[in-house]
């Protein structure tokens, strides 16, 4: 008797859950069927992705734990700094994982992997070039600022180092573009589990939103750092058994270089191109990605990888949640570690991709687009399906969507923290005197912010799916402003003769010189506008990469040449008092006397290069 | 902030763990399953290694909290 009424309970709920579809699709039937409804690429892929009891009860698990967390959270969030800066009481361990979780969102996954199978090990200048020196940097040098100048956000810190004009700038160009970011990253996800499993697009899209806004409306920046943790583990071990099986079938790395060899030569570069670093970099039609050692080293290196690592609030806020200065400057030597060896488990799946694709016995293919060119961003799908048996299925899909999760709702609780401290607080409603009344309305519109962020990126998601070029554009346009925001940044904790006057005009001048540059200059082949080239056709780039890399050196020598420039023609306002703990020679060495030698910074970080050094001697 | 964050993830790995190393017991000698895998039962040692990180994670949990209410 009492099964059949726990029977009926599952059947009435069941039936509610398809009426609730049903609802939603009547409500967005006016929505267009568009040019991703291609049902070849659809049955292209989904055949082969019957998932199984299993695999959804393991997704199921997931996000049980997921909300939990968000639930648990809940009765801590007593006042605005609880909500949006964690309360300063991370663990340097669990920051230091949110810190790279929150870099490692599926675009990054689908990205890289397809970057794998393209350019090969190239593409591990991302992360040991293009990541580990800036995150050392930011480490050492500038969490001592950021964290000790008691700013709570990146915007805040630019009005405490400089002006509100400078503050105003930064903050509108973030919060536009973590909704951006946002938008595209949910955009992305509704397509894959349209594509992967079938589901409804809208459903897809209103429910993973639904998703992340309970927990960060729950339990604010804790909630989205402690699930980027947990984001961590289950990427890492969903993913790591594509990587021991494809390792296994191509006979380990050495069966693999053996195998690239003629597939690599065919393409016009020497046998071993794929599996080395820096080797071929000696000139640029050379190596598959187009670019030589110097604009490597400085694009990527330097201005590329410093100007995001140390400047966008989305990755520094988590170190800045930390419980201690130590602990912040801690916090990305210890996302550094695992970063280093994440290449092994997404870019080697997509080198082994490229032999499977050019090895007929295998049956594994990569989906084509209208121009009959492989989709590289489904690299990492296709290996899923290639590999993976019900079960470890289901784990290896939710990781992917853990990933999407935690690209939108780190998105989101930075949006809310700028938009609260840096928009609302300074333009709309400043502090007042009544300290715990003010608590609690800015914890309210904290909550308030996330409910908006995610609204909007939905529909931001929408309009990347009708226009997706335009959306492109826009997030290239505005991640050019992280180039000249470090350029200013460096220049402000570094000289104190820096003045706000100066910093305004340089960052505005090197966001204009990107802006230029994009526009004047394209990847060769690009068949769009969106790639560049909107002004006129000045220059051409052998690939989007090294143009890039130029936007990003352009804009960072315009703006560091205009703020050194005008800083010295503009008086200073600050006095030294006031620039105590912001600048460089203004403040107190941090000292680390009370903390044992292993878990100083400086150990770390010296640990971190060297391995960093010996991986890429090892793959030279 | 409240929670330590070690004891959901112990948690939510050993009973995913338990899961996976269940259905890899119950499915071992299924070929047409593990066609795919290389005839490796994937779902069997990844369950044994989720258990044993769960498991971890749940002791180290477990004694972070007694050093701290002592």
């Amino acid at each position: 008797m009492r099964q059949i009424v726990t029977e009926n309970l599952f059947a009435r709920l069941f039936f509610k859950f398809v009426h609730l579809q049903n609802i939603l699709l009547n409500l967005f039937a006016f929505y267009p069927q568009d040019k991703y409804e291609d049902t070849n690429l659809h049955e292209m892929i989904n055949s082969g992705f019957v998932l199984s009891w299993i695999d959804y009860t393991v997704m199921i698990v997931y996000f049980v734990f997921v909300l939990g967390i968000g639930w648990a959270l809940k009765r801590y969030m007593k006042d605005a700094s609880a909500f949006l800066e964690a309360g300063r009481s991370m663990p340097a361990w669990v920051a230091g994982l949110a810190f790279i979780s929150t870099n490692l969102g599926a675009l990054e996954v689908m990205g890289m992997t397809g970057s794998g199978a393209k350019y090969g090990m190239l593409t591990t200048h991302f992360y040991w070039i293009g990541a580990i020196p800036a995150m050392v940097f930011l480490a050492l040098f500038m969490m001592p600022f950021y964290y000790g100048s008691k700013a709570r956000s990146v915007p805040e810190y630019l009005k405490l180092r400089y002006d509100e004009k400078t503050r105003g700038l930064n903050a509108i160009l973030f919060a536009i573009m973590t909704i951006l970011a946002s938008g595209i990253s949910m955009y992305a996800l509704a397509i894959l589990m349209e594509k992967v499993l079938g589901w409804n697009f809208h459903l897809s899209l209103v429910l993973s939103a639904a998703i992340v806004l309970a927990y960060t409306y729950l339990g604010g920046l804790s909630s989205a750092i402690y699930n980027e943790v947990l984001q961590f583990f289950i990427i890492v071990i969903g993913l790591l058994p594509i990587v021991v099986l494809c390792m296994k079938d191509l006979g380990g790395w050495q069966g693999l270089q053996h195998q690239l060899a003629p597939i690599v030569t065919s393409k016009g570069f020497a046998a071993d191109t794929w599996t080395t670093t820096w080797k071929y970099t000696g000139q640029a039609r050379e190596n598959p990605m187009g670019v030589e050692w110097y604009g490597i080293f400085a694009g990527l290196g330097f201005v590329l990888s410093f100007g995001y690592w140390c400047t966008n609030f989305l990755i520094v806020q988590r170190a800045m949640s930390a419980e201690s200065p130590t602990a912040a400057r801690n916090t990305p030597l210890i996302g550094a570690l695992p970063k280093m060896f994440i290449p092994f488990l997404i870019i080697v799946p997509g080198i082994a991709a490229l032999v499977l694709m050019n090895t007929p016995g295998k049956g594994f293919t990569l989906p084509l687009n209208e121009a009959g060119q492989p989709i590289w961003d489904y690299t990492i799908i296709m290996l899923l399906k290639q590999y993976l048996p019900a079960g470890v299925l289901g784990l290896g899909i939710t990781a992917l969507l853990a990933s999407f999760m935690s690209g939108m709702a780190g998105n989101v609780s930075a949006f809310n923290t700028v938009w609260t401290y840096d928009i609302y607080q300074s333009y709309i409603r400043p502090v007042t005197r009544d300290k715990a009344a003010d608590d609690k309305h800015y914890l309210q519109v904290g909550r308030l912010a996330t409910i908006f962020g995610v609204v909007v990126s939905i529909a931001a998601a929408y309009l990347a799916s009708l226009f997706g070029n335009i959306m492109d554009f826009l997030q290239t346009i505005f991640s050019m402003i992280n180039a000249p925001l470090f350029a200013v940044i460096f220049l402000g904790m570094f000289w104190k003769r820096t003045t706000g006057h100066a910093a305004f005009t340089g960052l505005l001048a090197g966001f204009i010189i990107a802006l230029i540059h994009h526009g004047v200059t394209f990847p060769a082949g690009a068949d769009t506008l969106v790639k560049g080239g909107w002004i006129c056709k000045y220059h051409a780039y052998p690939v989007e990469m090294a143009q890039n890399f130029w936007t990003a050196i352009f804009a960072f020598t315009t703006s560091a040449l205009v703020t050194v420039g005008l800083s010295l023609a503009t008086r200073q306002k600050k006095s030294d008092e006031e620039l105590a703990g912001l600048v460089y020679s203004m403040t107190p060495r941090h000292v680390e006397t009370n903390v044992p030698w292993y878990k100083r910074s400086t150990t770390l970080a010296i640990l971190v290069l060297s391995i960093g050094t010996i991986l890429t001697i090892l793959f030279w | 902030m409240g929670i330590d964050i070690k004891f959901p993830i112990g948690l939510m790995f050993s009973l995913l763990g338990f899961l996976l190393t269940g259905f890899g017991i119950v499915t071992r000698g299924d070929d047409a399953l593990y066609h795919r895998s290389l005839g490796i039962n994937i779902n069997l040692w990844s369950g044994c290694g989720m258990l044993a990180f769960g498991l971890i994670m749940l002791f180290l949990a477990w004694n972070s909290r007694k050093t701290k209410t002592k």
